[in-house]
């Protein structure tokens, strides 16, 4: 069941999903939307207290999802799955499709290096190129601060990109920074990201590359 | 897009404390007791105050201007502005004002009136001029307004004061308050930061007035909660600041919206810790079944991030927890003073009618600073 509780006051959204939990049918998970954090604080501290377990998804700052489980067995047997993947790969080990599973790249700038900026715009345009034609390539590409302007209408690279995204490396742009450099409308190539992914990706990565 | 998982998945995903302060819209509306006027509620009272955390952060890039007549200043988060007009003589300010909490428009006025004179007797000092603070929409009924005004001066009037003027701008949403100004000794202002090892706290209504006033508004709080609640919320600390002349304060604040537990660590400081006994804090009995039921502010919940890490509670249930967090509208006062006081004071004020109670006392720093027992 889907409660769209944005726009509500608190309590609400938790009053709601309180009502849901109620009429609805135990194996039935309620996802509640809300978009702020006080809200989603509000709903993990009830489900903390009845004791029913829960997911945050949060797609940027406004805009949550708070999943409420009562039935876990399905996500018990699905997380040890992971568990044991995650041991069992230590090791940087390319994919059959090129893929370095567990490398990011991380392109914080529209120029490589420090020095005269013309140079550096060549330099990452040079760089971002010299991806596409390696031979094993990174999971994810994170595109941050000024790097949002490749990504975007106007860039040298978006062949580039757009080819290692068919190639199947992940490309995530930083959505705070298209909106501060005002390019949201103007993105070409990947999806947009926000800070939680960001940090988990390079939290989780077992190897960085920054050019 | 990022997953994170409760206690079936906390091996897999740390989830990342990010607290941000947004604004809330609020909506919705609290019975009321008179049918003629009703006002529309847009948030509640002192729940609709900026938090604590953005505020210090602001605060704190505000350069400081010395004079050595200002006694006290906001670099303590103290409750009104003391500044030294002659050797006997120090003049008390303090402005507070928010939007309607109860419907009844009259009812308002007084809640807002009390809740900012209260600042005057949190620092000791008497009442003697006010000043109406008037945010109203263009297009609403006057006589609405007039019923606010209505209220907010028979309070003062009550306080022993004057109502001097006002300012009033056309808003979309209803907001009142008052600037007031008092005096003081400046030998005898009590601050809220100067509580001493060994002191008892005493408070002096109940709480749970945040939580009652939710319930309210959702339609589920009982005649009897609301009623204790609008009790507390008109009646004035004046009567307890009179009988505490008596006594030795040696520090008192008031509790509104960063709730007890709020207010209590700004008394406390860096230099003591408090221990509070949860079988004594006074308050109003319904809340507890209302926070069982999560009746919650936002607002509980911005106290609630803003303190929990400098509180140890030892196995206090989650209702008595957020009533300790729960934004106070007009509270009461929190007082600190020696054991020996504190006993005689109590008994007097337990005489004016509001529950209160002897609720803790105040310790030596320890690693958290406030215990709850």
């Amino acid at each position: 069941m889907k409660i769209n509780a944005r726009g509500m006051q608190c309590p609400l959204p938790v009053i709601e999903a309180k009502k849901a939990l109620k009429s609805c049918p135990k194996e039935e998970e309620i996802e509640v939307m809300v978009d702020n954090e006080i809200a989603v604080q509000n709903l993990t501290k009830m489900a903390v207290q009845m004791q029913i377990d829960y997911r945050v998804v949060s797609l940027n700052e406004h805009d949550f999802t708070v999943t409420l489980i009562r039935d876990v067995t399905p996500y018990l047997e699905e997380n040890e799955e992971k568990l044991q993947s995650i041991q069992e790969e230590k090791e940087v080990q390319p994919l059959a499709n090129g893929i370095l599973k567990g490398c990011v790249l991380v392109v914080s700038s529209d120029k490589m290096g420090d020095g005269d900026k013309e140079l550096g715009k060549q330099l990452m345009k040079g760089f971002l190129y010299a991806q596409t034609q390696l031979d094993h390539l990174p999971e994810t590409i994170i595109f941050y601060n000024s790097g949002a302007k490749l990504t975007t209408e106007g860039s040298d690279s978006l062949e580039d990109l757009k080819q290692l995204q068919e190639k199947g490396v992940e490309i995530v742009t930083c959505g705070l920074c298209l909106n501060y450099y005002q390019l949201t409308e103007k993105l070409q190539v990947g999806t947009i990201t926000n800070m939680y992914v960001i940090s988990e990706k390079m939290a989780m990565a077992k190897k960085i590359i920054k050019p | 897009m990022e997953v994170a998982f409760g206690r079936i998945g906390s091996v897999l995903v740390k989830i990342l404390e990010i607290i941000k302060l947004l604004p809330n819209k609020k909506k919705g509306c609290y019975a009321m007791e008179k049918e003629q006027y009703k006002i529309f509620c847009s948030s509640g009272g002192c729940a609709a105050k900026l938090g604590p955390k953005i505020l210090g952060k602001l605060l704190h890039q505000i350069p400081k201007v010395e004079d050595d007549n200002l006694l006290i200043g906001f670099d303590h988060s103290d409750d009104a502005a003391v500044y030294r007009l002659t050797d006997d003589i120090a003049m008390v300010q303090t402005l507070d004002f928010f939007p309607p909490m109860v419907e009844d428009p009259y009812l308002f006025g007084q809640i807002a009136a009390t809740n900012a004179l209260s600042d005057i007797y949190a620092m000791g000092g008497q009442v003697k001029t006010a000043l109406n603070i008037v945010c109203f929409p263009e297009n609403m009924d006057t006589n609405i307004l007039g019923q606010i005004l209505l209220g907010g001066s028979k309070k003062v009037q009550e306080a022993g004061g004057v109502l001097v003027g006002g300012h009033s701008i056309s808003d979309k949403e209803i907001k009142y308050g008052l600037s007031v100004t008092g005096i003081v000794h400046p030998d005898k202002i009590y601050a809220n930061h100067t509580v001493k090892t060994g002191d008892m706290l005493l408070l002096t209504k109940p709480l749970g007035v945040g939580i009652v006033t939710t319930a309210n508004r959702l339609g589920e709080a009982s005649k009897e909660a609301m009623d204790m609640a609008v009790k507390s919320m008109t009646t004035l600390n004046k009567y307890v600041a009179e009988i505490l002349q008596k006594y030795t304060v040696h520090g008192c604040t008031d509790v509104t919206g960063f709730g007890f537990l709020g207010h209590l660590k700004e008394m406390l400081g860096e230099e003591h810790s408090a221990t509070i006994y949860s079988s004594q804090v006074p308050y109003i009995k319904e809340s507890y079944h209302y926070a069982e039921e999560f009746f919650l502010t936002g607002a509980g919940q911005r106290n609630r991030n803003h303190v929990s890490d400098c509180v140890e509670f030892k196995n206090i249930p989650f209702p008595m927890e957020e009533i300790l967090f729960d934004p106070q509208t007009s509270g009461g006062l929190l007082i600190s003073m020696s054991k020996e006081d504190i006993t005689n004071a109590y008994e007097e004020i337990k005489l004016l009618g509001l529950p209160c109670g002897i609720v803790g006392e105040i310790t030596e720093k320890k690693e958290k600073s406030i215990y709850v027992i």
